[in-house]
């Protein structure tokens, strides 16, 4: 479609004020942890590193990194796992309730963490009798985690078919070297697109993990949580910030390649 | 290679195959005969695809017998089976070169890897494409993507290979070069191609037999030659080529007998003048309908006074449109050699040709 100068000029300025609303104050996040001044004035005082290091130092960070980092690994892993064999019962198989089970497997994107926060909690503690801890924040995770890696390798199945498979079997493949040569390796890139998203939707949930990781355990987001209204922690915790803002970059963009990029041009 | 040929490379015995409540194939029985170009003919929805994935085990029959060089091979799974396919949209492997497709075949059964290197590019080299070892299936044309596909069911050397509609994604061009280039390597590799097409054109031209499909059952086999010159039934002569039939009081006034019988469009020639059929030869009067001019050839339609409507097709050897345009509506005469009209055994029933 062809538009005139005028329109193409109020949508670029629409584009740029819109990326401006999001992206301006991740640049004052940035900037603000090399801020001398504790109180961030405005404009920044002087240069300093010594946020950055003062982060680097804090034990309860590095704990809360960690228990983060082995929260979404887990729940990522049990999300390839059971994503992977739901999407393949869902798409190669018929069977009675397949829709429903489709249903059910999405569902906890949808509900409220809050929701499921109490409803988890309740079963862990009331009906189980399992101690809350870092097990349980996995397995709450997980619950949503499950959606992105179902979605992904559904939608590549979907497109995929069954041609690719029938023509390594007519090539005198059993079922498992098709598999090995012809499946996985199609499905590759759908898992690490889903599984980097797991991670990070793992990595930043906080409302589930309060609910579910008891007294001793505390991810990152709670680490931050809790020390955001600490006057002398604020600019550590700025910095934490900006470190994720850094981070996150790397897996948004491979997620962004391998999703949406066709397989054939890989 | 010297080998003891049996005769028939494909045999099927009473195939019959339902999904749900619909029949796709009827109870068939069919032999093609080793080495043989076969084509089986019909319009979309005649079972002819579902039997060649019976045949290479993509799908197993309601009942009936699928044997390949006299075994039986009903209940086995595609891979192991002795022949290969190339699809109708290639199916090739995206995430592998070119070679590292034409190689899958003898890379699952094991073959060392220097002897499957040198089959694969041999494979390459007979369908003419030695330099695109290392392309990705995503960077090739269509015709270059179908000629990989045929070289990695070649290079099995399999006894039998079906091909799905081999040319139907390919422009008209590329089609006309491809079936001129598929019969000489059938030639030179004396496989068996068992290959289903909806285009008659096609399987005239390319195959030495057709099996002509509708509603799941088999109307006719014979050369192309039979097929067309003698269709057994009303349906076949319709589907391969223009169909001509004369019956009921046309037949009795213009053949003098009863039934129903065909006679091809280029058969028939368009007398304006006065001019006596010779002693072998029929002739019925009428008016031209309508006048198509096609270039080489201008189509003629003609009513017969005795009821019914024939197309006479002519070459226009000294014709131009300028003449045989101003035709329509003027009275002709359509003559033809007795030995080209024949009886259909079916009522005729108008059918719409593909």
């Amino acid at each position: 479609m062809n538009f005139s100068r005028t329109s193409r000029t109020l949508l670029r300025a629409a584009l740029v004020a819109g990326l401006a609303v999001v992206y301006v104050p991740l640049a004052v996040v940035l900037l603000n942890s090399f801020n001398s001044d504790r109180t961030f004035s405005w404009p920044p005082a002087g240069f300093t590193l010594r946020w950055w290091g003062a982060a680097w130092d804090s034990a309860g960070l590095r704990d809360a990194l960690w228990t983060s980092v082995q929260a979404g690994l887990g729940a990522t892993a049990i999300a390839l796992v059971l994503g992977t064999m739901a999407a393949f019962a869902v798409q190669r198989y018929r069977f009675f309730g397949r829709e429903t089970v489709s249903l059910v497997i999405v569902l906890p994107i949808a509900l409220p963490g809050i929701v499921t926060g109490i409803a988890l909690s309740n079963t862990f503690h009331t009906v189980l009798g399992l101690p809350l801890g870092l097990l349980t924040v996995i397995v709450g995770h997980a619950t949503f985690c499950v959606v992105t890696v179902y979605n992904n390798v559904l939608a590549r199945l979907r497109r995929m078919g069954l041609n690719l498979e029938e023509a390594s079997a007519d090539l005198g493949a059993d079922t498992f070297t098709t598999f090995r040569l012809v499946t996985f390796p199609m499905m590759r890139s759908a898992l690490l697109a889903g599984g980097l998203l797991a991670f990070a939707l793992s990595f930043d949930e906080i409302i589930v993990t309060t609910f579910t990781a008891g007294a001793g355990v505390r991810t990152l987001p709670i680490w931050i949580f809790e020390n955001l209204f600490r006057p002398n922690q604020a600019p550590v915790v700025n910095v934490v910030a900006a470190a994720l803002i850094l981070l996150s970059v790397i897996p948004i963009y491979l997620a962004q390649r391998l999703s949406g990029g066709d397989p054939q041009t890989h | 290679m010297f080998q003891v040929m049996p005769d028939q490379a494909v045999s099927l015995r009473g195939l019959r195959k339902s999904f749900g409540p619909v029949e796709a194939v009827a109870g068939i029985d069919l032999d093609v005969a080793d080495g043989e170009f076969f084509a089986m003919l019909g319009p979309s929805g005649s079972g002819k695809t579902t039997v060649l994935r019976m045949i290479a085990g993509f799908e197993s029959p309601t009942a009936g017998t699928v044997e390949l060089g006299g075994r039986d091979v009903t209940r086995l799974a595609p891979f192991e089976r002795d022949v290969n396919t190339v699809f109708q949209d290639y199916a090739l492997f995206p995430h592998m070169s070119v070679l590292d497709n034409v190689e899958y075949g003898l890379r699952v059964k094991k073959v060392p890897r220097a002897e499957r290197r040198e089959r694969a590019l041999a494979a390459l080299r007979s369908v003419r494409l030695e330099g695109f070892e290392k392309r990705r299936p995503a960077q090739l044309s269509g015709g270059q993507r179908q000629r990989v596909a045929l070289a990695r069911a070649l290079v099995n050397r399999p006894r039998v290979l079906l091909l799905d509609e081999p040319l139907g994604a390919l422009d008209l061009k590329l089609r006309e070069e491809m079936q001129v280039e598929l019969k000489a390597i059938q030639r030179e590799v004396g496989i068996t191609f068992l290959f289903v097409t909806h285009d008659q054109e096609e399987a005239l031209t390319m195959s030495d037999r057709i099996a002509v499909f509708n509603q799941g059952g088999i109307e006719q086999v014979g050369t192309p030659a039979e097929v067309y010159e003698r269709p057994a039934t009303a349906f076949v002569a319709a589907f391969v080529g223009t169909s001509n039939l004369i019956s009921g009081d046309a037949a009795r006034a213009v053949l003098g007998r009863e039934g129903t019988f065909s006679v091809r469009p280029e058969k028939l020639r368009v007398v304006l003048g006065e001019e006596p059929p010779g002693p072998d030869e029929h002739e019925a009067a009428g008016v031209i309908r309508e006048v198509v001019y096609a270039g080489p050839a201008t189509r003629f339609v003609v009513d017969l006074d005795a009821g019914g409507r024939l197309i006479a097709l002519q070459q226009n050897l000294q014709a131009s449109s300028m003449d045989v345009t101003g035709l329509r509506g003027a009275r002709v005469r359509l003559v033809w050699n007795r030995r080209h009209e024949f009886p259909i055994d079916a009522p005729a029933e108008p059918v719409a040709a593909g």
